[in-house]
This record gives structure tokens, sequence and C-alpha cells, in this order.
């Protein structure tokens, strides 16, 4: 799976990041992000999921957290 | 022409405010919530060009204001802007436009239709006289409250409370993690478990829940009332919660019927200020009678704000 390093990137530019990387990904697959705690685990993922994308899950990993999500249709 | 004699106090009332310059006044125009065709933008602009000083001033409360009026103008700068249907607002003793925020339906942290809010409580409440000083509303489409509700005499906050079906969650946590309030955890089943005395219904749990389990069961306004800023502030207090968009004007026409019999011989005195010399009581008894569904069991007085320094009864 792949796997986006968003951690050290702050608000919108981490989201804007993770929109132009899921522009390069076929519909369907699954990909992860790494995000930082604090703003960037609380914002991206809701701003990920009005995009029409499908989360599928948060693990805490050590310090930050790994957002699974399915890119959804254009 | 202008009428060579006009009543300033009537003038007043209309949002034409005296300046500093001879026969000179400010025209306030009534934009209520802040938003604005750009249709009548244009023709405000073109206004202010032909009548006014070549600048207009954005007031603290969202209205466009025309400078440097000339008192003879007045007829003709109301007919252009007429044009475009923009009136001119108020001061005085009444109910002042309300202000409110983009609302919800391009902002995404929005929950509630503050701007039809704001236009509805514009054209059926404006411009009412209190009979004892100026009353002002507010509509914040959520808890980030950016119109500072709890600063008017009634503010309005959009509010959402979210209910849980178990079966639709994935135990992904993510909603947990998004509650900046500590109101939601991963409880031992890898459930979520909901501690209501926390939540503020921000409703961040309904918008990241990937797969709707959370959900909104009931909308509608969080309500304070007995705010002011100025000279002696106050912050406004919470008297109901829930309040849907259908009885918002039903609501402050309440307070305000409080407000106008409780201030009688009072003179020019706030809404917040009735309240501390009443008590808190009197008004939530009055709105319960009438709301009983939204109306909380109890509140506390609007909360004083010290900002003069030494604080009342201590010496310098």
């Amino acid at each position: 799976m792949q796997s986006i390093d968003l951690r050290g990137v702050t608000c919108p530019t981490n989201f804007v990041m993770a929109k132009l990387k899921l522009e390069d990904i076929e519909v369907g697959t699954t990909v992860e992000f790494l995000l930082d705690d604090g703003e960037p685990v609380k914002n991206v993922p809701r701003s990920l999921k009005d995009e029409g994308h499908k989360l599928l899950g948060l693990q805490e990993r050590d310090g930050y957290y790994v957002l699974t999500l399915e890119k959804g249709a254009e | 022409m202008a009428e060579p004699k006009i009543d300033l106090k009537n003038l007043k009332a209309g949002g034409f405010i005296k300046e500093r310059g001879k026969d000179l006044f400010t025209v306030r125009l009534r934009v209520p919530g802040g938003r604005m065709s750009v249709d009548r933008l244009s023709k405000i602009a073109a206004v202010a060009q032909k009548y006014g000083k070549g600048y207009v001033h954005l007031s603290v409360r969202q209205s466009i204001e025309l400078i440097n009026i000339n008192f003879a103008d007045f007829d003709a700068v109301v007919a252009e802007l007429g044009e475009e249907q923009q009136k001119v607002a108020s001061c005085g003793a009444r109910v002042r436009v309300p202000t409110a925020c983009g609302g919800c339906e391009y902002n995404p942290n929005g929950l509630v239709g503050t701007q039809k809010s704001a236009l509805e409580v514009d054209q059926k409440l404006f411009g009412t006289a209190t009979g004892h000083h100026k009353f002002k509303v507010g509509f914040a489409g959520c808890p980030f409250d950016c119109p500072k509700s709890a600063t008017n005499d009634v503010g309005f906050q959009g509010a959402v409370w979210p209910k849980l079906d178990s079966d639709g969650c994935i135990s992904c946590g993510l909603c947990a993690k998004s509650c900046a309030e500590g109101a939601l955890s991963m409880g031992a089943d890898n459930k979520p478990v909901f501690d209501a005395a926390k939540c503020i219904y921000c409703g961040d749990c309904i918008k990241v829940c990937p797969t709707g389990a959370w959900s909104a069961e009931k909308k509608g306004y969080t309500v304070r009332i007995g705010g002011k800023w100025g000279r002696r502030p106050l912050v406004g207090t919470l008297y109901a919660t829930f309040v849907p968009e259908e009885r918002v004007v039903d609501f402050i026409a309440a307070v305000l019927g409080w407000y106008q019999e409780k201030a009688e011989g009072a003179g020019r005195v706030r809404l917040g200020d009735i309240i501390i010399r009443e008590g808190w009581q009197s008004l939530l008894e009055r709105l319960r009678s009438e709301f009983p569904e939204y109306v909380v069991q109890e509140t506390i007085a609007p909360q004083v704000i010290q900002s003069q320094l030494p604080l009342p009864g201590q010496q310098a």
C-alpha cells in the first residue's frame, strides 16, 4: 500500500498535498497518510471525507497517526 | 430636493448619523448578516462616489456606512439606493440589524442557516422600538462562534446533538480523536463512549465519521442572553438549547417583551443589566412558559467582564 508522509506539513498545506497525491491514484485504491497529532489529525481526515474519499481507519503510531482511506470517485 | 426642515431625531432613527462637519451625515446601510449581492455593492459604490467622500466605512456590525453625505442629498441617496433595494439601517433604542457568519451553505463548519435566520429577523423585527435601549441579535453557525454571539442581547449559536448507530461503527476512532472537548473516548468494546455533559454540540464527530454511524438527532440554536460590549461589558449566559430555526423570531420577541416590561422606567439600560437587577429566574420562567422544551433548568446572571481598574469597591 502506498504511504504518503505528511508529517511536519502544516494545515492546510497537508490537505492540499494529500489532494494532489490522490489525483495520481486510481479510484478504489487504498492508501495511507502519516499525520502529525493535533490540528493535522483533527482536520485532514474530515476534509478528505468531504472530498468524497472513504475513510477506513486511524491508527496511532509512535507520536503520529496513520489514516487509511480508499480513493473515491471523481 | 430635501425638505428645508429635517427632524434630526427621525433621521437618527433612520440610520442617518451626524458627523463633525456642518450639514454632513454618515448613512448607515441595512446589511443583515453581512451578505450583499455584487449588483447591490456596485450600486452602493456608485452612490458613494457621487455623494460621498470617496470612501465608505465597513462597520463592526457588518454594515456599509456612506461617509460625508450632505443632508440636502438624503432624498436622492435613498432613491438611488432603492434602485437596488438597498435600505438604510437604524440607530437608537431599537432592534438593530442582525449580524451573522456566512452560515452553512459554503462554510464546512456551519451547522445551521444563519443567513436565513438573520434575514428573517431583519424582516420581522428590525426597527422595533424597545422603549429603553438598543437591542442586538447575532447568529453564529457553530461553536467556533466567529460572530461572538454571547456579546449580543440575544445571541444564537448553531448546535447539533449527535447520536450513534453502534452497528454502523467501524471502530476507527476518528470521532474520539476529533472531539476537542473530551466528550468522546473509545471504550473497552472499541466503540465510542459519549460523555454528554462535556459535549458543546459542534458536530465534529458527525462530520468526520466515515460511515455515517454518527448522525444528527436534533439541530438548532444554543441561545445566550444579556450580552453587550461598550463601557461596561457583559457576556450573555445560556437560556436555551436546540431552539429550532423556525422558532427564532418568536423567541426573540418573547425576550423583547420581557425587556420592554421589566425595564419600564429604568431609562436607557440594556437587557443584561435589567437581568442582573430583576434576577435571571424571572426571564427564564417567562421563556419556559413559551418554550418549555428548549429552556434550560437554570442559568447564571450575565457575566461581568472587568475591564477597568481599580475594581469596584477597591482603592486605587
